[in-house]
């Protein structure tokens, strides 16, 4: 799901004006597998499947799949609906530097939320 | 006429809270037993704007709200631009009843959610007779912090945005979108550093888990609700606390996050109207 986010987010024009003031670059891990995502003045200029040694990233964000997969649900259980909600009980992690993430949450919870739409059209 | 104007009426009354002269800004609507309501942390009476315009609820209770000195259209105190707010258990406790004996209410019924409905547990133990019932809407005694206030009012981060981020997902997931906003759009114009003092009183200056079980439920019945999304006031927080109280009554709405009443109106009306009715027998 996390390759898929250039063309889920890039072409919400809302969404990307809402994270126009960022460029950093993130880490998602899915289980085991960890995606490096680059942004760029709001869009995902590109997502990159790690390993990727010695590549720097500003902070990560950790959950196992069956989280995710619960987290993407259209309508998702109590629990699963947020990312603050995953890392209450335990579900995820968010490590590194907090700031880009924190003057940036709505978009960045937004941005994750995205997959969402998938399952809703499906 | 044809525009539509709601009952709402909105006063400001001039209380003296904590020795200091206060603006307080607060809006009422319908007839009948008082039902005085406690906004959430950082945001204020609005989110009680539903319950006003329900003529099911109206018809039988005056339902009146306050914000808070800080808060909403209540100016801060004199002063207030070179200190660092945090409301404290006792400042809160002194703000409900002075306003409550500033408008002569006869035993109101004290509704608060979150911080409010934390500080009515307080409330019913300590002026049970002055009361009617309390009803904690996303209510405990203690909760488990989820998150460092310390972000919430620095100059690097907008307050108003990451307050509105940082809640967001205690809308419960089936909120319909406008009135999921409306609720945010509360946080978001909230003033600097006002959620992270209420924060303080419900952080710090709140663990009431060893004196609830000391509230007398004859004197001032309680009852909780709590929503099945909520993740800050979790279920099992609100159980737990109704477990400690005797004769408390509790239960848990589905599809409902942490401010079920401006999140998901018509949703909570389903939960709300029964337990108003449960009042309404009691005091007859």
């Amino acid at each position: 799901m996390i390759d898929r986010l250039p063309g889920l987010v890039n072409g919400d024009a809302a969404l990307v004006r809402r994270g126009r003031f960022l460029t950093c670059d993130f880490l998602v891990e899915v289980g085991d597998v960890a995606y490096h995502v680059s942004v760029e003045q709001g869009r995902i200029a590109s997502v990159t499947l790690g390993p990727a040694s010695m590549r720097p990233w500003r902070f990560a964000i950790r959950a196992v799949e069956e989280a995710w997969r619960e987290f993407w649900q259209p309508v998702p259980r109590p629990g699963y609906h947020d990312l603050f909600a995953l890392t209450r009980f335990g579900h995820a992690r968010i490590e590194g530097d907090l700031l880009p993430l924190m003057a940036n949450l709505r978009y960045i919870k937004e941005v994750l939320e995205t997959p969402r739409r998938l399952a809703r059209s499906a | 006429m044809a525009a539509r104007i709601e009952p709402i009426v909105g006063r400001y009354v001039h209380l003296t809270l904590g020795g200091r002269s206060c603006r307080v800004y607060f809006e009422e609507a319908g007839h009948g037993i008082p039902l005085l309501c406690l906004h959430t942390a950082g945001s204020d009476g609005r989110q009680f704007r539903h319950l006003m315009n329900d003529a099911a609820v109206t018809d039988h209770f005056r339902v009146i709200a306050f914000d808070l000195p800080w808060h909403g259209k209540s100016t801060p105190p004199v002063g207030w631009e070179d200190e660092e707010y945090r409301l404290t258990t006792a400042a809160y406790v002194e703000a409900v009843m002075t306003f409550s004996r500033a408008l002569e209410l006869d035993r109101p019924v004290v509704m608060g959610c979150s911080m409010g409905g934390r500080i009515v547990l307080q409330l019913a133990l300590e002026h049970a007779a002055e009361l009617g019932a309390v009803i904690g809407l996303e209510a405990a005694d203690h909760q488990t912090p989820w998150y460092d206030t310390e972000w919430l009012h620095r100059p690097d981060v907008h307050g108003g945005e990451v307050c509105a981020a940082l809640v967001s997902g205690l809308v419960g997931a089936p909120a319909p979108d406008e009135h999921r906003w409306e609720t945010l759009w509360g946080y978001m114009q909230s003033g600097p550093g006002v959620f992270k003092g209420d924060l303080y009183f419900y952080r710090v200056d709140s663990d009431f888990r060893d004196r609830v079980a000391g509230i007398d439920t004859r004197a001032c019945p309680v009852h909780l609700l709590t929503g099945s999304y909520d993740f800050s006031c979790t279920p099992e927080d609100t159980l737990r606390t109704a477990a400690t109280i005797k004769g408390a009554e509790a239960a848990i709405m589905n599809e409902l996050g942490h401010f079920p009443m401006s999140e998901n109106p018509a949703r909570f009306r389903e939960y709300i109207l029964p337990v108003l009715e449960k009042v309404r027998a009691a005091r007859a």
